[in-house]
């Protein structure tokens, strides 16, 4: 669990703040990595950061659908309006465009609100205020106006959802300067993330996944530290290898580190790359990988065209085009709206044998296979 | 509770008493009739409106001419004050013609939109505020920052797109922000403000209630007829009034959205009566005329600091020159414009305090020619500075540069010496 940074700065007083409210498990007494790792949710490491970070400061508040009485459309939520009230956790009317701005014009005021989207699709009925007012504004104003607001949610296909329902808004987002675009995959990232995007002064993105809430991870120690933050544009190396560089972000982790494991039974030895935060993009941990394994498949779930891969892929060819032994590898979701039939939606979205058959690809293990229509 | 009992169970503070609608083209009749019932029933119940107990009577060029019964004691102004509205409304006048001289010779350039005849609004809501109150704007926005108090000299070299401008030239015509006099935008896209303002009025709502400091802050939204047809105008009229925030609604209704005529693009055109229907009282003042601006004014922004609530404002005005200067105003008839040009705000407000005998005639004159020398000041204040240098083109993207990523040297970029310069690869 290497990457923890601990914030600077004034931490000090928020720390014994925190360390009274935190309960034993976050203890800082003596650092105990015991070996059996806690399990915990995304879920519940989302709640607890909502959690910690609104004890840690009174300027954080929640607004959104169903965030307060419902306990969360996803119940990420739960129990922080019986925790927090009603002032500090609102229900909004279903008016995203509205209080979209309303938090922008609070985050101008120096509050930090964590804003969220019960799917990011919803939050194209917002986009003018989060791109125009959010993310501009400290650029327009030349400094002057901070945006501290954070806009978190679902984002990407979930089960059987429909087309409306089932956009990765990742690579919209991260083309937008101003926006910082962060994409957590485990509890450990899910935890610092959040609190790192909470803590920002700039504007935040925060794309989660549905179908990721429930699944555990094992977390050590002091993750569950009240002030465990990840750094902002720094990607992680789930898995080291050697032969091809699998670059992936959320739901799309946990299939590249399954398809390397399939992959080595074949010897081929794959470097997974979770990438935390697409804006801004590790490029230098990519470039770094690929020197390294001269081969690269990039994986996501959103449309194929100027997808992240694409920016991936132009990426590695400005910085290390030299060292590639093979062209790049795209794999990305199907360049249609998302079927609804089960089957269909299978097909429209990357599996762990396309990952496996595109590695094998770079590494010229199979015939080329023309990209399909 | 019914959207038409709504003014009735409101707090018993009138917004306005009576008002008349000077020569207004809606055929509203039994709208207002139904106004005035409400309002008499307002100036029944309340008491406490004027420190005379006598109900607030918004002024109108009918009570300018029937002044002789009601007396130089009901002046509504005080002459320092007068002197004060009467220059802010000039040096917005001027401020704006300069900007045209400007635009024509190449100084000023992209899109500017121009204020030229509403200053009575501008001037009547904004000089009432203090200087923690927020005004939050449209693209149409140089006037509403220098009656909130930022240097002509700052908007001047704005607009010049210069390092010494208020957003140091970052900004430009449509986005003047202003975090010292709490003007915060400057909005290009229409309804983009109203939010925001909703959100600048919110936290100051939940400063004083959940974070337990002393603030009655205020915030203005000022925004056009076109807007009101827009989705966020609604949905923050609703959350405004479920959370009962400090903020006014202000209406600039000058008939025209660009080209397209405020009759053809509304279903309903008298904008006031959509306060209501969210439990938000809803005004008409001729806003043509400063005083009567001011007076509704008064009451919203008193209404608001109190803690009751939103107020929607709709301000009858007129541009008298184009949507923006590219804009060839073919559509509107010269005769409308000439109207409207009769009920010129700054003339109107001269031909009363002159006949109230609150300033003399020279008075005026120096302030006139003051503020013909401000602007001028402004202009070579603005032309003599310097170009932003290069370095300001990747700065304040972000507030924390971190943003910029890690570089490859595992530093945060915004660290590499080379990035100030402008000079590093990002």
């Amino acid at each position: 669990m290497l990457g923890v940074v601990r914030q600077r700065l004034g931490c000090g007083t928020m720390l014994r703040r925190a360390v009274e409210r935190a309960g034993p498990a976050a203890s800082l007494a003596g650092k105990n990595y015991s070996t059996a790792a806690k399990e915990l949710t995304v879920r519940d490491a989302l709640n607890s950061a909502l959690d910690e970070e609104m004890a840690a400061d009174p300027k954080v508040f929640i607004m959104g659908e169903e965030v307060g009485e419902y306990q969360g459309a996803y119940k990420v939520s739960r129990g922080l309006l019986e925790k927090y009230g009603p002032d500090r956790v609102r229900d909004t009317p279903i008016t995203e465009a509205g209080f979209a701005g309303i938090g922008v014009g609070a985050a101008y005021y120096g509050l930090r609100p964590v804003v969220e989207f019960m799917t990011f699709n919803f939050s194209m009925q917002a986009i003018d205020h989060i791109i125009n007012s959010a993310a501009k504004s400290n650029y327009m104003s030349s400094g002057q106006l901070s945006v501290p607001i954070v806009f978190r949610g679902p984002n990407g296909a979930a089960a059987g959802v429909g087309a409306q329902h089932s956009q990765c808004y990742s690579a919209w987002y991260a083309s937008c300067p101003g926006l910082k675009v962060l994409t957590p995959y485990s509890s450990e990232d899910a935890r610092g993330l959040l609190k790192a995007a909470i803590r920002d002064p700039d504007p935040v993105v925060f794309l989660e996944n549905e179908l990721l809430y429930g699944e555990s991870f094992p977390v050590a120690a002091d993750v569950l530290d009240p002030n465990f933050c990840l750094p902002i544009g720094k990607a992680k190396i789930e898995r080291e290898g050697k032969h091809v560089t699998i670059t992936s972000f959320s739901k799309m982790v946990g299939y590249a580190l399954q398809a390397a494991e399939i992959l080595s039974k074949d010897g081929i030895s794959a470097e997974v790359i979770n990438l935390r935060s697409i804006r801004p993009l590790d490029r230098d941990t990519i470039t770094a990988s690929v020197k390294k394994t001269n081969r690269l498949v990039t994986v996501e779930e959103g449309f194929p065209q100027h997808g992240v891969g694409a920016e991936i892929c132009a990426v590695v060819v400005e910085e290390c085009f030299e060292y590639l032994d093979a062209p790049v590898e795209r794999i990305a979701g199907a360049d249609v709206p998302m079927p609804y039939a089960a089957n269909l939606e299978r097909l429209a979205v990357p599996q762990v044998e396309d990952i496996v058959r595109a590695a094998k690809r770079a590494c010229y293990r199979s015939i080329p296979i023309a990209a399909a229509a | 509770m019914s959207s038409f009992s709504a003014l009735k169970i409101l707090p018993s503070h009138p917004i306005a008493g009576e008002y008349r609608r000077h020569s207004s083209p809606f055929h509203a009749a039994p709208a207002s009739r139904l106004l005035r019932s409400s309002g008499a029933n307002y100036l029944s119940s309340t008491s406490s409106v004027t420190a005379a107990g006598r109900p607030v009577r918004v002024l109108s060029a009918n009570v300018v001419s029937n002044e002789k019964q009601i007396g130089s004691a009901l002046a509504a102004i005080t002459s320092k004050e007068a002197l004060d509205l009467y220059e802010d409304m000039v040096l917005g006048r001027s401020f704006e013609d300069m900007c045209a001289q400007m635009y024509y010779r190449g100084k000023m350039f992209g899109f500017v939109h121009l204020y030229n005849g509403q200053e009575a609004v501008s001037t009547g809501f904004i000089r009432l505020l203090t200087a923690r109150d927020t005004v939050v704007s449209t693209y149409r926005d140089h006037v509403h920052a220098l009656s909130k108090g930022v240097p002509a000299r700052a908007v001047m070299a704005e607009l010049f797109g210069k390092t010494t401008g208020c957003c140091r030239g970052q900004g430009g015509s449509m986005h003047m922000f202003s975090r010292e006099h709490n003007l915060i935008g400057g909005f290009a896209f229409i309804g983009e403000g109203i939010p925001v303002a909703t959100g600048a009025a919110f936290s100051s709502k939940y400063r004083r209630e959940v974070l337990k400091e002393n603030c009655d802050d205020v915030t203005i939204a000022f925004f056009g007829d076109g807007t009101c047809n827009n989705g966020q105008f609604f949905e923050c009229l609703n959350m405004a009034a479920l959370w009962k925030l400090p903020i006014v609604f202000v209406v600039e209704n000058n008939l025209w959205a660009i080209g397209m005529s405020h009759f053809r693009a509304t279903s309903d055109p008298e904008i006031w009566k959509k306060g209501p229907p969210f439990g938000i009282p809803g005004v008409h003042v001729d806003g043509m005329d400063v005083l009567k601006v001011r007076e509704v004014a008064k009451d919203a922004v008193a209404r608001a600091r109190r803690g009751d609530g939103p107020t929607l404002v709709e301000c009858e005005t007129y541009r008298f020159r184009g949507h923006s200067l590219a804009d060839p105003d073919e559509l509107r008839n010269p005769d409308e414009k000439a109207r409207y040009s009769s009920r010129d705000p700054i003339a109107t407000l001269k031909k009363y305090v002159l006949e109230h005998n609150l300033v003399s005639e020279s008075e005026l004159k120096a302030i006139d020619k003051k503020i013909d020398e401000l602007v001028e000041e402004a202009v070579e204040f603005a032309d003599s500075s310097p170009a932003p240098p290069r370095s300001q083109l990747l700065e304040n993207v972000f507030a924390d540069p971190k943003g910029f990523g890690i570089g490859p040297d595992g530093k945060y970029r915004c660290e590499d010496p080379g990035f100030t310069q402008g000079t590093a690869q990002v």
